[in-house]
């Protein structure tokens, strides 16, 4: 199966051409926004990280911004930096330029300023979506797609009808040679032992045992109880009872393959197939992290309803909530209530839902795209000093 | 009757109400199986108990465990945060 996208220098594959406005570093977000607003099919990047961090903290800030660069839905970066950050700007310009895309770095103390950086990062982005723009689409082989799975403000409707349709999806796209990336370690909590039957290997059942070890043990070291956050307040009166409750849901969206790869938060996969992310139950998090591994689409389950998107990646919403689905229906790009009434077969449904995102990979907005958003957030491993 | 909940496996204790349910009325998740009366009202998505489940057994869903009873819960009760905890990431336990 083909799609039509946007074929980069190194061989990836865009399902979008974004001119990207990355900044490196929360005081450095002002100026990305304004550059952004000010360009017409620029988008921005932005967070609160960034700055007087350490060790492995830095690395993944550093890692995730690179990833968020190299992303191939963004077409060219302009990367905006304050200039005295901890993160280094060059470094992540020197990444991205290795993609060979165009690529350029606007510091602002440098250039004087507020307005003059702002001024030089509009010239910039300009500049890059008019070359952008020359670009054709690309007949593309559906292995070559990344599918983030994500699934926010869950409620009982999530794991028994909405998951299991993105499993089903999950499940198609693995068959098509394409990469699946399951994230939110939170969420495997009393489900682990099912993912870690399905590894490829020992050594990936091991990885992903410990990663749910350690969010649990995380959470005893802060000396708090995680059923203080988990399941959320809107979970619980959407039905949920217990983070074991909410696991099992929520595994039911990676389908039925074999989990063939752990990653670290914002790692590149290496294999295909169905892989494991290590991020937060966070969902702006856990989809930033799939952004910056390379996730060209996501498909984004939710029971009671949630907006956010991602700077270059499409979000696709799907709810088998048939209130949110009308209360919220200009945020819902896919309503499975009818698998809920007995009206439709999951696997109806499922092609469906495979169309869609079919639909959305060649080009069709998403909901989230249509309305703006373009939330973004990084991880971390340990606080600001 | 009408199917007003969802029960996922067979080896699942609690059903899924698929819209809210008052005291009283008649809960049947599948038109093979018993139902069971409410015992209390039941709103929209939560789970009710398809059989006496005692304080300290395992609550199960989707075939698998999502927690324990922390008291007695009888056939046709209102089954959540009050009546069952995680057996996982208990800041309270060693």
């Amino acid at each position: 199966m083909k799609f039509n996208g946007y074929l980069r220098e190194n061989g990836a594959a865009g399902t979008r051409n974004h001119v990207l406005v990355l900044s490196c570093v929360s005081c450095a977000n002002h100026v990305s926004r304004k550059i952004a607003d000010a360009v017409e099919g620029a988008v921005c990047f932005c967070h609160d990280t960034g700055c007087t961090q350490m060790g492995t903290d830095l690395e993944q800030t550093q890692r995730t911004l690179a990833g968020a660069g190299k992303n191939p839905n963004a077409g060219a970066v302009v990367v905006v930096s304050l200039g005295c950050e901890g993160v280094s700007a060059e470094k992540i310009v020197e990444e991205i330029k290795q993609t060979g895309k165009p690529v350029e770095l606007v510091r602002i103390q440098t250039c004087g300023g507020t307005s003059a950086a702002t001024a030089k990062g509009i010239e910039t982005a300009k500049a890059f979506r008019k070359e952008l723009d020359k670009l054709e689409k690309t007949e593309i082989d559906a292995s070559q797609l990344v599918l983030g799975l994500e699934c926010g403000g869950s409620d009982f409707t999530s794991g028994i009808v909405s998951n299991p349709l993105v499993g089903y999806v999950a499940d198609r796209l693995v068959k098509l040679g394409g990469t699946v990336i399951l994230s939110e370690t939170t969420e495997m909590i009393g489900a682990e032992h099912l993912l870690a039957a399905r590894a490829r290997c020992p050594e990936v059942a091991d990885k992903l045992l410990a990663a749910v070890e350690n969010v649990e043990q995380q959470a005893k070291n802060m000396n708090e109880d995680l059923r203080g956050s988990q399941p959320t307040p809107g979970n619980i009166e959407g039905g949920l009872s217990t983070i074991e409750e909410k696991s099992l849901g929520c595994l039911a969206k990676a389908g039925s393959t074999a989990v063939n790869e752990m990653l670290e938060y914002a790692q590149i996969p290496a294999a295909k197939g169905l892989v494991i992310m290590d991020t937060p139950g966070y969902d702006v998090e856990s989809v930033t992290g799939m952004l910056a591994g390379g996730a060209q689409v996501v498909l984004f389950t939710t029971g009671r309803g949630t907006p956010v998107g991602s700077p270059t990646a499409p979000v696709i919403k799907i709810t088998g909530n048939a209130q949110t689905a009308q209360r919220m229906a200009e945020n819902i790009d896919f309503d499975a209530s009818p698998v809920l009434e007995g009206k439709e077969s999951l696997e109806e449904a499922g092609e469906k839902l495979f169309e869609l995102l079919m639909r959305v990979v060649n080009g069709e907005q998403s909901c989230a795209e249509r309305l703006g958003h373009c939330e973004s957030a990084i991880t971390r491993k340990g606080p600001s000093f | 009757m009408p199917v007003n909940a969802i029960k996922v496996t067979d080896k699942d204790n609690v059903a899924t109400v698929l819209q809210p349910v008052s005291a009283g009325t008649e809960v049947c998740w599948s038109l093979s199986e018993k139902s069971v009366a409410a015992a209390s009202d039941i709103p929209f998505g939560h789970k009710i108990a398809v059989c006496g489940i005692a304080a300290g057994e395992y609550v199960y869903k989707y075939g698998e465990i999502i927690g324990e009873a922390v008291k007695d819960i009888a056939a046709g009760e209102h089954v959540h945060v009050s009546n069952i905890d995680s057996r996982r990431a208990r800041g309270d336990k060693k």
